[in-house]
């Protein structure tokens, strides 16, 4: 039966393993499997950075492959399979969708070490990170709130999953203690990256008259189609977007996976790799805010950057109460912070966000 | 001077030649574009197409290609009937999703029974599911005269819209914390799609895919239908007057191709994909076009097409992860073995003449 397949595996992987541990000067293979294309400008873009600072830190003492544009799904699992068999010691999956195949995977080769980006299942061979980008957002949100003429802001939504909905959460906390007057319009486009969708979307918005759109989705399709629209403010996801700047990209959320990547692929050389489960923000540096464009005034900014620091020292969190859910039923008292539980698994809006999170 | 000079009847030898030349160009030129990429290109070309089968991990790769060619030979077989009919379901891919949905649904409206009478129930449900998604255009067209190409096309984005309701909505996995997706179909007995061979790669949608194949070669060359089937593409006046009714065959053949695709993707869903979930699909639908044509339309050509697209996807893949090749390359060939086959095709019913030659 199936154990045939599981042993040869096993046996496998355990005879990779032993092979690299004997032989010191065995490279250590990093792999890592990715959402979209590493030309994306965004999400993969990013994580693509984070491969060749490995390289860059390592140079000869590791091997780093990938694969792009892997489908979420039975193809991911495959990836994943034949990078394993073809000797890597360490996989970063880096998309919410790869959460089962990474540990069915990971169940496989239990030498191998999987690190899951974004998820929440872990195994001993399995780490799960992710980055607090929210706290990014609460940053976005102050300065939307304080630029929008028409206090309309877009948001451009990818799935209803609970990272999704804590960053339009943490945005209109921080748009709206600015500004009471905003309104938020979200389009769910049901896509991580998908150039055509997000420019509909973005263009939608725009007639629907924001003025400022956010877009949780990782092509700079939405940046391209504000800039043709003109007096339309848009950030930067994932990575800088510099291009787009000085506006209508007024300022950006850089996911900056290097150090992690580069801790994580230490760790493995030593032999001191355990599955943990990391969740880091502005702090470390693995949530960082692009420049803030000289299009936003000076005030404005000084307050951005008082937000962003004290975020960083961890004296202020975006989920601070007094904080009521959507149908105005009490939550957060004042004063309170979130729980780890109502973080992770954030469904529900807060109050003041219309519409409703795609049941 | 070059000239095209029109067979008296489509030639049989190039029938069969063309899908190989059309292949050999491919790797002509993907080898050039390899080189360009800065890729030994024999090494590259010999990566996608031969590691696969003979390498040190073959024994892990080849269980896939079943995995990767069955629902691209199971809809494929189905849509050929229809194309060799004149009959253009375009939207194989709106009724693989529907397939999937309507089988998850019919299963998960049990859960949780431990009985493996659940599983025959739907496989039913999901090639109704598909059956019923292809009537709409097929109806459409018999009734009202719309073009069934742009009608299974558009219904396909449907199918997407109604899957990520799906997904979020009416069989999201109430114990999956609120994440979107359904319940794992494959950690459930009771409608779990497993190889019935351990580490063969053979589940049930590849043994469907066989039948299929056996099926439509038998309904080709020995049954009226199949006759009916040429005819009408060949010439639909004759059809009319052999007594075929055109309305009764555009319903025949959109029902049947998707049955067939509602079919793979309920295998797909109970087996290698698991759930129903946002992007369940991944394009199986559209690529069995190519696979139809790389067949050229014939049941045990359609096999072998199967096979070599499949190839491509996990050759593809294992020249991205060993040889870092973009996947846009990959991409690229195989778009390039779809605009070769359509191009050589001109041989099977021109002939070229270098010349002047006598006037036509």
């Amino acid at each position: 039966m199936k154990l045939k397949t599981l042993l040869t595996s096993v046996a496998l992987a355990a005879g990779l393993a032993t092979g690299a541990a004997a032989d010191g000067h065995e490279k250590t293979k990093v792999g890592f499997v990715y959402v979209g294309p590493i030309g994306d400008g965004g999400w993969t873009y990013e994580h693509h950075q984070g491969l060749l600072a490995v390289e860059e830190e390592f140079g000869d003492q590791v091997e780093t492959v990938y694969v792009e544009s892997v489908p979420e799904g039975a193809d991911a699992e495959r990836v994943m399979t034949q990078m394993a068999l073809e000797g890597a010691d360490l996989i970063f999956t880096t998309s919410f969708g790869y959460m089962d195949p990474t540990i069915n995977v990971a169940a496989k080769f239990p030498d191998v070490k999987f690190e899951h980006a974004t998820g929440f299942k872990r195994a001993d061979n399995v780490s799960t990170y992710s980055a607090r980008f929210y706290e990014g957002r609460a940053v976005q949100g102050h300065i939307a709130g304080r630029m929008t003429e028409s206090n309309i802001i877009g948001y451009i939504a990818s799935f209803p999953i609970p990272e999704v909905v804590r960053g339009i959460n943490s945005a209109y906390i921080h748009a709206s203690r600015v500004n009471p007057d905003v309104e938020f319009k979200i389009i769910w486009v049901y896509t991580w990256f998908d150039p055509a969708k997000e420019a509909e979307a973005a263009n939608v918005l725009i007639e629907q008259g924001a003025d400022i759109v956010l877009q949780h989705t990782d092509s700079t399709a939405p940046q391209a189609a504000a800039q043709a629209a003109g007096g339309v403010y848009t950030f930067g996801q994932a990575s800088d977007m510099a291009e787009f700047g000085p506006e209508p990209r007024i300022s950006s959320i850089i996911d900056n996976w290097a150090p992690y990547y580069i801790e994580r692929t230490q760790a493995v050389i030593d032999g001191t790799w355990v599955s943990e489960d990391t969740f880091d923000g502005i702090d470390t540096g693995m949530v960082e805010i692009g420049e803030i464009s000289d299009v936003v005034p000076a005030d404005v900014k000084a307050e951005a950057l008082a937000l962003i620091e004290s975020m960083r020292t961890g004296e202020y969190h975006p989920f601070t109460g007094p904080l009521n859910k959507q149908d105005g039923s009490a939550w957060l008292a004042e004063g309170e912070v979130i729980g780890v539980g109502d973080l992770l698994g954030m469904n529900f809006y807060v109050e003041g966000v219309s519409g409703e999170i795609p049941q | 001077m070059l000239r095209l000079e029109k067979r008296p009847q489509p030639s049989r030898a190039w029938t069969f030649a063309t899908p190989l030349l059309a292949v050999a160009l491919t790797m002509v030129f993907g080898g050039i574009l390899f080189a360009a990429l800065g890729k030994n290109p024999i090494g590259v070309i010999r990566t996608i197409f031969l590691d696969p089968l003979f390498s040190e991990f073959s024994w892990f790769y080849r269980p896939q290609l079943l995995i990767k060619g069955a629902p691209l030979v199971l809809i494929a077989i189905g849509l050929s009937f229809g194309f060799r009919a004149g009959i253009w379901n375009i939207g194989a891919e709106g009724q693989y999703i529907v397939g999937a949905i309507c089988g998850a649904a019919a299963g998960l409206a049990l859960y949780p029974a431990e009985t493996r009478l659940i599983f025959p129930l739907m496989v039913l449900a999901g090639a109704l599911g598909g059956w019923a998604w292809a009537m709409i255009p097929g109806v459409l067209r018999v009734k009202f005269g719309t073009n069934e190409i742009l009608v299974s096309l558009m219904l396909v984005y449907v199918a997407e819209q109604l899957l990520a309701s799906m997904a979020l909505g009416l069989l999201r996995n109430p114990d999956g914390l609120g994440f979107p997706g359904s319940r794992n179909l494959a950690q459930w007995s009771s409608s779990a799609n497993n190889e019935l061979i351990a580490g063969s790669g053979m589940h049930w949608g590849v043994v469907a895919a066989f039948i299929a194949v056996i099926f439509a070669y038998v309904a080709l060359s020995r049954h009226i239908f199949g006759f009916q089937v040429k005819l009408s593409g060949q010439s639909p006046r004759a059809a009319t007057f052999a007594g075929i009714n055109p309305g009764r065959l555009i319903l025949i053949c959109m029902g049947l191709s998707g049955a067939l695709a509602g079919l793979a993707g309920l295998f797909e869903v109970t087996g290698p994909s698991g759930q129903i979930s946002i992007d369940f699909n991944v394009g199986y639908g559209f690529t069995a076009i190519i696979v139809a044509f790389l067949g050229r339309l014939h049941p045990i050509g359609i096999l072998l097409a199967g096979g070599l697209m499949a190839l491509t996807y996990i050759g593809g893949e294992i020249a991205q992860s060993n040889l870092g090749l973009p996947a846009a390359a990959i991409q690229m060939l195989q778009g390039m073995l779809l605009f070769f086959l359509l191009a050589v095709d001109v041989l099977t019913n021109y002939r070229i003449r270098i010349g002047q030659g006598a006037a036509a």
